[in-house]
């Protein structure tokens, strides 16, 4: 698919990762790839696959050149059979390898569900803890330019209920490699869902290995009046959002799932406790995903904490259109955010 | 109506005196305990103790016993929902299959698995899938994985006939022949899946084996009643892929003389003639070599009985052992989602 960089390059900068200009900063991309290729110096198990991996500029850069160093053994184009390649990378985890394998869109994992859910993330459970599944299944979401309905689908509620895996979102280059790291460091199935629009994203990256907790969220910013959870690109336009309403003296607890599963109930509940409002943002479909669940879960454990009815904001219950009008129709805005987190500000029971 | 013919030749092109008695006696008695395990389970099954949807191997013994004794103890083997045969051929533990079938806290798998994933790893008896061909890609991992660490190992794979149908099967041979994989394709061809015969499934024009061959892997169909059949073919096999040669296919053809799955055969539902099942009776695995070895005085009854009353006790045994086992407890419920 044509990717228009010119749109892409618009769609840079978290400007407060740039503040402290002494600290290291790397892109969104190249923090993935050193990731990988610390992962792949650190683990002699590690290995790379996925169709165009080897392409000349790599999986969005994020595998460039990597078969030089580490050898075609290591880091290696693929057929295209998503289905029996990721039962491959199963087996071979089972054998104690540690395969990532890479796919331009989560599209495609469609295709592998039957590895993925029917197989990779029971093996441990039905075995009894006999085998563990140590691989990672990567993605990146794509929007706009016409991606359509079949090159732009956010699939990460489908696979919520499924259990035995774990899905990472990241939103940051810091996330993204300290993420990667901890997904292939992981004994389980670990499903990535990263997002095209944050690419080009810049930002504070330290050097060698560090690891990010799976399974935990983080505060990117304190606030009283309203609770916004959510993740990767969703969360980097619900800051947006919340910015654009700072004159108007509009603060949030604002937290970065990180991971969507397992779940941080501790990070939401505590601080729903606090403001008794609360907003979840999602770039997959707002029925029976992320912001389904997230809204259960408060329902279920914060009722009596809360001020105002719970609000999401994420994809219509419809295909992704392909247009560029009906795509702005379609997709979550800074500003409709905006307005939903006025509407749960104001609409007190 | 026999739809479904014989059409191998018996013993009559075999040269057992190429073999030791001690290995033929071995391969023989592995069978036949096999099928008493089997039996064991069929005559207690509607007591509905062992609630397990269970798939009997009689008739196919041949493929499980001369495939696993032709890979060494160190090679790993995969299968499809038809276990019983490759669980206990390859080595697995009787006592803790019992109790599996049985649904105890020590059955193989903590009672996880049930019939169908029966498992050992400490024989080699790695994973199983009770998802029609779901296991192919899985071994065909292993398979990667034993070559990336140059481990020596060979992968045996056992699937049925309908495997084939499924997409994800082509993409493993495709990818098996590309990075010549140490890898063993064991179809287990006995021509139904469920109730529906092969020729509703593919076209009868071509042959299983040929079409595999037609994606650049080497191919064979063989007579899978003939238990040195199979194990030659094995052997060679094995020692191929041991030395980098990639893998090979292997149509073992064989009948299943008991329905699809539970008890007993369901043949009467008309899906297969009985004059059909009665025609494969005659040349059932077990008989044929049995007949095979007494012409070459090779063994008589009663060495025989003795091995089958010794077999008895342990069965019994183990049944004692798997109806006197605990039940497994609720708080291990959650246990095992996720690995450390
Ligand atoms: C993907 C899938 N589809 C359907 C089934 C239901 N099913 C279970 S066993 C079986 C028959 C498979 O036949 P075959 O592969 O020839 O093996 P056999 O049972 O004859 O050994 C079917 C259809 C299943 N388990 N998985």
């Amino acid at each position: 698919m044509p990717w228009a960089e010119a749109f892409l390059n618009t769609q840079t900068n978290n400007s407060e990762n740039l503040a402290d200009s002494n600290e290291r900063h790397l892109s969104y991309t190249d923090a993935l790839h050193e990731a990988l290729d610390l992962a792949l110096e650190l683990d002699k198990k590690a290995f790379i696959l996925g169709q165009g991996v080897n392409d000349p500029i790599g999986m969005f850069g994020v595998t460039t050149d990597l078969y030089k160093k580490f050898s075609e053994e290591r880091v290696f184009d693929t057929p295209l059979s998503e289905e029996g390649m990721t039962g491959m990378c199963a087996g071979a985890a089972m054998n104690g390898m540690r395969p990532v394998y890479l796919h331009n869109r989560p599209d495609f994992l469609l295709l592998t569900f039957n590895q993925l859910v029917n197989h990779a993330s029971k093996m441990h459970y039905m075995d009894e803890g006999h085998t563990n599944v140590p691989m990672v299944i990567w993605s990146a979401i794509g929007r706009g330019w016409g991606s359509g309905a079949q090159h732009s689908q956010a699939v990460q509620g489908l696979l919520l209920s499924v259990p035995g895996l774990k899905i990472i979102m990241p939103s940051t280059p810091y996330d993204a490699k300290g993420l990667m790291l901890s997904a292939i460091a992981d004994n389980n199935p670990v499903v990535i869902f990263e997002h095209r629009w944050l690419m080009k994203q810049n930002g504070y990256v330290p050097e060698g290995i560090y690891k990010i907790p799976i399974g935990e969220g983080i505060y990117r910013t304190r606030g009283e009046d309203l609770t916004i959870v959510g993740s990767s690109h969703a969360i980097a336009l619900a800051q947006i959002a919340l910015d654009s309403l700072a004159e108007e003296g509009v603060t949030a607890d604002v937290i970065d799932l990180r991971t969507i599963k397992p779940l941080d109930e501790k990070i939401i509940i505590e601080s729903v406790k606090k403001t008794g409002r609360i907003l979840v943002v999602d770039t997959g479909w707002a029925m029976g995903g992320v912001c389904a669940e997230v809204g259960c879960l408060v329902a279920e454990k914060a009722f009596e904490y809360l001020k105002a009815p719970v609000r999401r904001v994420g994809l219509p219950d419809s295909p992704t259109p392909a247009g560029f009008t009906l795509e702005q129709y379609y997709y979550p805005t800074s500003e409709k955010i905006a307005d939903a987190i006025k509407l749960t500000i104001s609409n007190d029971k | 109506m026999v739809k479904y013919k014989y059409k191998g030749q018996g013993y009559s092109n075999t040269d057992i005196n190429k073999y030791s008695k001690e290995l033929l006696l071995n391969l023989l008695f592995s069978m036949i305990r096999i099928r008493m395990i089997e039996e064991t389970i069929e005559s207690k099954y509607h007591e509905d103790q062992m609630k397990s949807p269970i798939h009997l191997v009689i008739g196919q013994e041949a493929t499980s016993v001369g495939a696993c004794a032709a890979l060494k103890v160190t090679d790993h083997i995969y299968s499809s929902h038809r276990t019983h045969g490759n669980y206990l051929a390859k080595g697995g533990d009787l006592k803790a299959m019992m109790s599996e079938l049985f649904c105890r806290a020590n059955g193989c798998c903590g009672s996880r698995g049930g019939s169908m994933h029966l498992i050992d790893k400490s024989v080699g008896m790695m994973s199983t899938s009770a998802i029609v061909s779901g296991i192919v890609p899985i071994a065909n991992g292993a398979a990667m994985a034993s070559k990336m660490k140059n481990e020596g190992r060979v992968i045996g794979v056992f699937f049925g006939d309908a495997a084939m149908e499924e997409g994800a099967f082509w993409e493993s041979l495709n990818f098996a022949i590309l990075k010549k994989l140490p890898i063993i394709y064991l179809c287990e061809n006995n021509f139904y899946s469920v109730c529906t015969p092969l020729d509703k499934r593919q076209p009868a024009s071509v042959e299983l084996f040929d079409k595999a061959a037609g994606f650049g892997i080497e191919a064979k169909q063989i007579d899978a009643t003939n238990l040195l059949l199979v194990y030659e073919t094995v052997l060679e096999a094995a020692e191929k892929a041991r030395n980098g040669g990639g893998p090979t296919f292997i149509e073992n053809v064989a009948y299943r003389l008991r329905g699809h799955g539970g008890a007993g055969d369901d043949s009467k539902s008309g899906y297969r003639g009985l004059d059909e099942v009665d025609s494969w009776q005659n040349i059932c695995p077990i008989h044929t070599l049995q007949n095979e070895m007494k012409n070459h005085n090779l063994i008589d009854e009663n060495t025989i009985n003795d091995f089958q009353n010794r077999t008895q006790l342990e069965i019994d045994e183990a049944f004692h052992h798997a109806v006197s086992s605990p039940n497994p407890s609720e708080d291990s419920l959650m246990q095992h989602v996720y690995a450390d």
